[in-house]
This record gives structure tokens, C-alpha cells and sequence, in this order.
């Protein structure tokens, strides 16, 4: 049992109408004097080393936003080069000067900023700008708890992220730049210093700031377990959680079981290239000399690597599930169909994310039995993938639908999600992965199935609960337009990428001159620039959009805007820290009653009516 | 920098009439009710939505139709078409799957737009749907992976007997090339004998590596089976054949394999691409550094009577390149310095 001197769920309430409140266990507590009324917060405590799991959810989110502006723009610079390929743009060595001599990108530059943007992207927005926002605004709230197990850890979280943050930063300023041997970093290139320009300092900032990374992941991670484990308010059964709270769930406890492993694969590249180990590295002969390392083996850093790099896009990927399905739910005014499904389904999916990391190194001379057991895991996986889109289109199927823009990018998700999706079953089969591995149609999987689906999860999360962020709405046609933009210009970005794949293109080149086999797409790559750059410049109508609806955004009248079952939304508008300033909230159905028995929604603070049960 | 400066102002108009759009339709909105206005931007959006369904399909079709030629490359080699065929039926089961979930998707979508009265399903689960949209999938999914596996052994098991062998070297940025001479045996070679006169290490000490010959270009007999020795002296590469779809990972210290039959001379793929400079390429498939992207390496495919009058032409690499020069002095210091270790290894290891 928590004590209640000290637990969270009970320490901090403000607003003392009320004399009794109840802690997650259901308890009646008397109110703590002196902890109750005045809770002294100055600008510091409130707006910088905050404990409020939603003002450190904001800090997540802008922080997030700021590398999707960074990351999103480095994108558009290597592209650049590959749309307009030795192309002098001076504007471009005003810019970066000696990086881009005569206003043509440098190979060492090309390859730093996909790197960077690779990195960036990956982990310090799509994990922590997703999961960090999400899950700290909403377990809490959708759980009736004041606020995460331990605030004072989930302080630390975001601030371990901005500490790797400004070590990442700081790399892009070093003489040699940041690191450029691709964001999965294999050895001997990332190992061996002298392999290149940004295996130098750039690599260690890279691998310290990951390190950082893996702090802020973990300590938030445990925070995310603890608190739905334990502060979920009266009546919230596990069975009767919101999707989202199971999806956040799920992604941190992926988080803690695989981040670990890439801390010791990172620690054991730090000693092999600053203290002379030989864990990854052998017979090596390079720059004219030969090292004396012995003995180590490069292929283990990638099985170390992808223990990690596949449940991460699960982790990447699984809020959004959350997000979308509550999303879609919402808006189309109906159940999500089949819930105990979607749970059973994102559960197989966490237990797959384990077993099926090889499935990246099918062309790395790994034993072709072993191949041939992860070939069959990881086509399994597409079993509870295709059962939640069928799930999906089937709670849109009959509904009410109101186009709200979140309720857009949740359909969008699913599109791109499909999309996306279907071509991993082409590269987990090893055989036909043969001719597509590295190539663009990899880029191509990904980038639909991960990068730009768990952008519209993110993007339908943020324009569906900024009314609860920030008490106020964010504009509806910006949202529309910068929607419909995006979801074109996705498609017309990556879509094309699969014939290029198709052909043969590998990844990774700066310039296909050299090859007769590769030169007959510079029109596509033209035009897959100038969308990258359309749709760049969409996103920042979504950044104006936010950051003018946080100051002038039309006043959120009621408390429920979408009218919504979920108990977050039964905190008044701007809550203070604690969320509720009574009671926290009782909850006795399951969250997806719409439109049931012609009642327009049933939030899941409604007592049970006669002959009903709490499920559905 | 007019035209830069132009370009800013643009986009900067741009924004500024999109974002006092923005702002009107929102007062437009207080004027006309909200419940109208969100009728209205759910009939247009839904409608968006059938659009979007319509115009992607069409695009979708034509950009396959377009780049049909540059993508589908027909194979040139056995396990090639084995794998073309692999993907063609993976793209049909896939394909059904696309349009059916996208198709229902955006219909639905356009279908249930918000209307004034009508109420939504209630509608929270059905397992005997479930159940099959798990079995159908399963199913598919099953056929697929046995088919892939049968391909994957057959592709990864032991070369035919009358294969003939290739060592691939990858380092930055270049590949280098050895075959066996006279004596059909390719020599020993070890990382500690690397310098730059002796790039892949050969150990001269072994009569096999005498006759061997490295010349720039790979040659390959057509339909005769080729096992590939991949090795790499500093980074990761991979060797990546499209035409033939090879693709394999060269690794340092360790030597991967990965054989395959070449089915078109260069002559008939010439003739059937119209190209005449057609030459097949090898490229690298993994980032190896700033040079990646010009790791390059061409292959003859020829016949056996093309290939031998080639091979008689090569002249062994010692005799070319070691014999008589610093290099054979380098070579035998390196191998007294190898033996004393190896030496002083064993005396310590009786102690």
C-alpha cells in the first residue's frame, strides 16, 4: 500500500473544498495541512524544473517539435543534392560554409546530415517527443492519478533528454562535424576513429548523447509502469483502461526490457575506440597501417544493436496505435471495434518486437538456418498488425464521423499504416529481402510505416488533446490544410521511393553518376525534393498553428470539447497540478460507450444503469 | 540572392494569406453557428476523402505503368527469377489486401460523414469476424513463408561441385579481385601480410597464391555456377549485383559466401537493352564512409571459350606486382616477424 505522506496521488491538492479525497487505492485520506492551499510556485518551479507531469509533457512536445524542425531540415538539404545534384546553390555555402564549398553539399556533410536526421529523428522525436509527451500528459489523466509515481524521476527524464539534447546539438559544432556513419552506427566505421571525418569527436558526442538518451528513456519508462500499475483510480480496472493508456504501457515496458542492450552496445563501442578493446573490431587494415585490435566481432554490435533498434519501432509506432484508436473512436461516435483484440494484438506484437531483431542482418552472413527462424517471427507479426487495421476500419464502419483535423490524421494513420506495413512482409521474407535490402524501398517501408504514420499518430494526438494542454483550440482550417498537404505530399515523397527500390537504388549514396544502373531516376528525385520541401513547409503552418493557439487561441468553453468518455476530460479546463481539485474521479464503465442504447456518449464517470455491465 | 529574397517574400505572403484565411473562416464561424460550420468541413472533407481515394488510385496506376521499365529489370541469373516470381506473388496477396483495407477505408470514411439525426452503431465486437480476418491473414502469411524458406535453403546451401570461385575484397572504395591460376586452388591469405603493394594480404609462402591473379574486372562464365569469397580489410561493404540479385555483406575477420548462375552474357544483355555500353555493376551496399557512393565494380558475362582466352591473357599477381620489387622484401620481413610471433606464442603457451 502507498503511504499517503507521501504518495503523489495524494500530496498535492489544491483546491480544499473538499475535506476528504480518495488516493488510487480508494482510500479516504484527511487533507495534509500546509499542502493543500498555497502551493508556492514561482517561474522556475513552474514553468522550468517542473514536477507536473503536463507541464513535462509540454516540455517533451516542444522540445520534440524544435528536432522535428531540425531533423525535418536536414532532411531537405541532403535532398537537396540528390533532387539537384552538383548544382551550385550559393545560398547554400553562405549557410554552411565550408560544408558545402561552391554551394554543392560535401559527401562529409551528406552523410552527417542523414545521419543526424536519422538519429534526431528516431529517438529524440518519434520516442521521446512522442512517448515523452503522450504518455505524461495522458496516464495520469486517464487513469485518475494527480500526477506520475514519482514526479521528482519524471523532472529528471525530461531533463536527462534535454542534456542529450544539447550534447547532440553541440556535435553539429565540431570541427569535423557530427556523425556521419549512419544512425545505426555499425563498427568498424563508427569504431575505428580514422574511418571517417564524423567517426572522430562526432561519434563519441553521438554515443555519449545517446547514453544520456537511454537515462531520460529509462527513468521515464519506469515512472510510465509504476504509475498505471499502481495509481489507477476507483473502479479503473486494467480491462477498462483507454487504449491509450494500454498502448503507453506496453511501449515503456518495451523501453526498459530493450534500451539497456544499446547502452552496453554503446559502452562497449566507447572502450573499443577510445581504450583499446577489440569487442567489435578484427583485422583491421586501414589508411596504410594495420590495428592491433584482435578477436572482436562486428556482426555483434548489430545483433546487439537491433535487440534494441526493433522493439524501438515498436515503441515508436505503438502510442500512436493508442492515440489513433482513441482518436477514431471519438470522432466516429461508435466502440473501438474489438478491444480485448487491439490489447491481445499490441500485446503480440511487444512479445514479436523481441524476437525478430535479425531480420535487419538477413544479408550479413548470418546462419541461414537462424535467418530462416526469424523470417517466420517476423512475418508473424503482420497476423495482429492486419487485425488492428481490419479492427480500425471496422469502428469507422457505420459511425457518425466528425472531421475534426485529428480525426483526419487518425484515418491518414491507418492509410499510411497499411501502406507501410504491407511492404515489410516483402523484406522480412530473406529471400526476396536479397534484392531489396539497403535499397530504397527499405526507405520507403520505413519512413511510411514508422516515420510518417507515427507523425499523424502524433499529429492527431496533439490537435485532439492541445484543448486539454492549453485550455484553448488550435485553429480548424490550418489544421485541415496543413492535413491535406501532408497526407499528399507524404505519399508523393515515399511512394515513388519503392520503384526506385525496385531498380535497384541503394541508400546511403550521395550521387548515382557513377553508375550506369541507378542514373535513370534524376526527374523522380527532382520531383520527390520539391515535395519534401512542399511538405516542409506545411508543417510550418501545424508550428504557427500551435504556438498562436497557445496565446490567442479561441477559449475552450466547455470542459469536454469532443465530447468524450475518457476521464481526462472531466478535469476542469488549465488544471493545476493534481488535476482534479475534489475527489478524483470513479470511474464504472469501459471508455468506449458511444452512441449506445441512443445516448450520444456515456463518459466512464456514469454510473452503470440497470442491467448494464462495465465492458460492453 | 533577388531571386532568394523574392522566393522569401513569396512564401511569406503565402502564409500570411492562408493564415488570415484561417482566421476569417474562424469568425465566420461564430457568425454562422458552430454546429453548421462543422456540417460544413465534414461534407467537404469527407468529400476530400473520396477524392483523395480516386486520384490516388489513378496516380498509383500510372506511376506503376510509367516506371515499369526502369524497376521490373528481368534477372539474369537462376535464383533471380526464383526471387522475381517470390515477389510477384507476394505483391498479388499484398496487392488484394492494399485495395481492399484502403478502398474500404476512404469509402467509409466518405460514407459516414457526420449528418444531422442519424446516430452511429453501436457495434463493440464480433468475434466471428475477427476470427477470420486472423485465419486469412495466417494463412496467406503461412504460404508465403514456406515458399520463402524453401527459396532461402536452396539460395544459402552449398555451391554446386563445378562452381567456379572468386575472392571479393572490399576496402575504401574499391573492390579488389582474385582468382586461382593455373592451379584452380585460390592461395591463402592473411590480414597481418596487408600493405599497400599487397592489398589483400597474400601469403606468398603458400605455392597456391603464386599463379593467382587479380585483375580489375570480375568475369564470369555464363550458366556456370560462381561461389563469391567476400572479405573486407577495413569497414563493412556488401556486395550488391541487382541484375543478378546478390547481396551480400563483406565484414572484417570474417569471410561470407554467396554463390549464383549468371544466365545473360553482356553480349545478349547489350542486345537486349539496346544499350551498348551496358555493363553489369557491382555496388555497395553498406555505408562505408564519405566514398561510399562510387565503391564501384563492373562483370563481364562471357562464354567459357570468351572466358579462357581471358584468363590465358592474365598474368599471376606475384609475378606482376611482388616479384623483384620492395614488396617481396616487405613480404618476407612481415613473415619472419609473423613466425617469431607465432614463436614466442607457442613458447609461452609451454610454459
Amino acid at each position: 500500500m502507498i503511504d499517503p505522506a507521501i504518495s503523489p496521488a495524494t500530496h498535492k491538492v489544491f483546491t480544499g473544498d473538499s475535506t476528504h479525497h480518495q488516493d488510487s487505492m480508494g482510500e479516504i485520506h484527511e487533507p495534509h495541512n500546509g499542502h493543500h492551499e498555497h502551493h508556492k510556485e514561482n517561474f522556475i518551479t513552474k514553468y522550468v524544473f517542473s514536477q507536473d507531469h503536463k507541464m513535462i509533457a509540454k516540455q517533451f512536445l516542444i522540445t520534440g517539435m524544435f528536432w522535428a524542425l531540425v531533423g525535418g531540415l536536414l532532411s531537405v538539404v541532403f535532398r537537396v543534392q540528390l533532387g539537384f545534384p552538383n548544382q551550385a546553390f550559393p545560398i547554400l555555402e553562405t549557410i554552411f560554409g565550408k560544408w558545402a564549398p561552391g554551394g554543392i553539399i560535401s559527401p562529409d556533410f551528406y552523410y552527417m546530415l542523414v545521419t543526424m536526421h536519422g538519429t534526431l529523428l528516431v529517438f529524440f522525436v518519434l520516442t521521446a517527443g512522442l512517448s515523452g509527451t503522450f504518455a505524461n500528459l495522458l496516464l495520469p489523466l486517464q487513469i485518475g492519478a494527480r500526477d506520475m509515481a514519482s514526479p521528482f524521476l519524471n523532472m529528471l527524464s525530461y531533463w536527462f533528454f534535454f542534456m542529450a539534447s544539447v550534447v547532440m546539438m553541440a556535435s553539429f559544432f565540431l570541427p569535423d562535424g557530427a556523425s556521419d556513419v549512419g544512425w545505426t552506427a555499425y563498427p568498424p566505421l563508427s569504431g575505428v576513429k580514422e574511418s571517417s571525418p564524423g567517426a572522430s569527436a562526432g561519434m563519441d558526442y553521438w554515443l555519449v548523447g545517446m547514453a544520456l538518451f537511454i537515462f531520460s528513456s529509462l527513468l521515464g519508462g519506469l515512472n510510465y509502469i509504476t504509475t498505471v500499475l499502481n495509481l489507477r483510480t476507483k473502479g479503473m480496472s486494467m480491462a477498462k483502461m483507454p487504449l491509450t493508456v494500454w498502448a503507453l504501457l506496453i511501449t515503456a515496458v518495451l523501453g526498459l526490457l530493450s534500451f539497456p542492450v544499446l547502452l552496453g552496445a554503446a559502452i562497449l563501442l566507447i572502450f573499443d575506440r577510445n581504450i583499446g578493446t577489440s569487442f567489435y573490431l578484427d583485422n583491421i587494415y586501414i589508411n596504410g597501417h594495420a590495428l592491433p585490435n584482435d578477436g572482436g566481432n562486428a556482426i555483434l554490435y548489430q545483433h546487439l544493436f537491433w535487440f534494441l533498434g526493433h522493439p524501438e519501432v515498436y515503441i515508436i509506432i505503438l502510442p500512436a496505435f493508442g492515440l489513433v484508436s482513441e482518436v477514431l473512436a471519438t470522432n466516429a461516435r461508435k466502440p473501438i471495434f474489438g478491444y480485448r483484440a487491439m490489447i491481445l494484438s499490441m500485446l503480440a506484437i511487444a512479445v514479436l518486437a523481441f524476437v525478430v531483431w535479425a531480420h535487419h542482418m538477413f544479408v550479413t552472413g548470418l546462419n541461414p538456418f537462424v535467418a530462416s527462424v526469424f523470417v517466420f517471427l517476423t512475418l508473424l507479426v503482420a497476423v495482429p498488425s492486419a487485425i488492428k487495421v481490419f479492427n480500425w476500419i471496422a469502428t469507422i464502419w457505420q459511425g457518425n464521423i466528425r472531421f475534426t483535423p485529428a480525426m483526419l490524421y487518425a484515418i491518414g494513420f491507418v492509410s499510411m499504416f497499411i501502406s507501410g506495413g504491407l511492404t515489410g512482409i516483402f523484406l522480412g521474407n530473406s529471400s526476396i529481402d536479397i534484392v531489396l535490402h539497403d535499397t530504397y524501398f527499405v526507405i520507403a517501408h520505413f519512413h511510411i510505416v514508422m516515420g510518417v504514420s507515427a507523425f499523424f499518430g502524433m499529429f492527431a494526438g496533439v490537435y485532439h488533446w492541445f484543448p486539454k494542454m492549453y485550455g484553448r483550440l488550435m485553429n480548424n482550417t490550418l489544421g485541415y490544410i496543413h492535413f491535406w498537404i501532408t497526407m499528399v505530399g507524404a505519399y508523393m515523397i515515399f511512394w515513388p521511393m519503392h520503384y526506385m527500390g525496385l531498380a535497384g537504388v541503394p541508400r546511403r549514396y550521395y550521387s548515382f553518376d557513377a553508375f550506369q544502373s541507378f542514373n535513370m531516376f534524376g526527374g523522380l528525385n527532382q520531383f520527390i525534393t520539391l515535395a519534401a520541401m512542399l511538405v516542409f513547409f506545411a508543417q510550418l503552418l501545424f508550428l504557427v498553428n500551435f504556438f498562436f493557439s497557445i496565446f490567442y487561441g479561441r477559449k475552450l468553453k466547455t470542459q469536454n470539447p469532443w465530447e468524450s468518455n475518457t476521464i481526462e476530460w472531466t478535469t476542469p479546463i488549465n488544471a493545476g497540478h493534481g488535476n482534479w481539485p475534489g475527489e478524483l474521479p470513479t470511474v464504472h464503465r469501459w471508455p468506449y460507450d458511444y452512441s449506445k442504447n441512443g445516448e450520444e456518449y456515456i463518459p466512464q464517470t456514469t454510473p452503470l444503469r440497470e442491467g448494464e455491465t462495465g465492458g460492453h | 540572392m533577388t531571386t532568394t529574397v523574392l522566393v522569401v517574400i513569396a512564401i511569406v505572403l503565402f502564409a500570411l494569406v492562408i493564415f488570415q484565411l484561417a482566421k476569417t473562416t474562424e469568425f465566420v464561424a461564430i457568425l454562422r453557428g458552430e454546429e453548421k460550420t462543422h456540417l460544413e468541413s465534414d461534407r467537404i472533407n469527407s468529400r476530400l476523402m473520396m477524392v483523395f481515394l480516386i486520384l490516388g488510385m489513378i496516380a498509383l496506376f500510372w506511376s506503376l505503368d510509367y516506371f515499369m521499365e526502369d524497376m521490373v529489370l528481368h534477372a539474369a541469373s537462376v535464383h533471380g527469377e526464383w526471387i522475381d516470381s517470390m515477389f510477384n506473388w507476394t505483391l498479388f496477396f499484398t496487392g488484394i489486401a492494399f485495395l481492399f483495407t484502403q478502398i474500404g477505408l476512404f469509402y467509409f470514411a466518405w460514407k459516414y460523414k457526420h449528418t444531422k439525426g442519424r446516430k452511429a452503431l453501436y457495434y463493440p465486437e464480433n468475434n466471428k469476424l475477427e476470427m477470420w480476418w486472423t485465419v486469412i491473414p495466417a494463412i496467406v502469411l503461412t504460404a508465403l513463408v514456406v515458399i520463402g524458406l524453401y527459396r532461402w535453403f536452396q539460395i544459402t546451401g552449398p555451391e554446386p561441385k563445378d562452381s567456379m570461385v572468386v575472392e571479393i575484397t572490399g576496402k575504401q572504395f574499391n573492390w579488389m579481385l582474385r582468382y586461382a591460376g593455373k592451379d584452380g586452388v585460390i592461395g591463402a591469405n592473411q590480414y597481418e601480410y596487408i600493405t599497400e603493394g599487397n592489398g589483400v594480404g597474400i601469403d606468398f609462402n603458400d605455392p597456391a597464391s603464386k599463379d593467382d591473379f587479380m585483375p580489375t574486372e570480375m568475369h564470369l562464365v555464363v550458366n556456370k555456377p560462381v561461389l563469391l569469397k567476400i572479405k573486407a580489410r577495413d569497414v563493412i561493404h556488401d556486395v550488391g549485383i541487382h541484375w543478378f540479385r546478390v547481396k551480400m555483406d563483406a565484414v572484417p575477420g570474417i569471410t561470407t559466401r554467396f554463390w549464383f548462375t549468371p544466365t545473360v552474357t553482356t553480349a545478349e544483355m547489350r542486345k537486349k537493352t539496346g544499350n551498348p555500353d551496358f555493363v553489369y555493376e557491382i555496388a555497395c551496399d553498406q555505408l562505408c564512409g564519405t566514398g561510399h557512393f562510387g565503391m564501384k565494380g563492373t562483370i563481364v558475362v562471357e562464354t567459357q571459350e570468351e572466358f579462357d582466352k581471358w584468363a590465358a591473357t592474365q598474368q599471376p599477381f606475384y609475378d606482376q606486382a611482388i616479384k623483384g620489387t620492395v614488396e617481396e622484401k616487405k613480404f618476407a620481413e612481415l613473415s619472419e616477424k609473423l613466425k617469431q610471433a607465432e614463436e614466442a606464442k607457442a613458447a609461452s603457451q609451454h610454459h
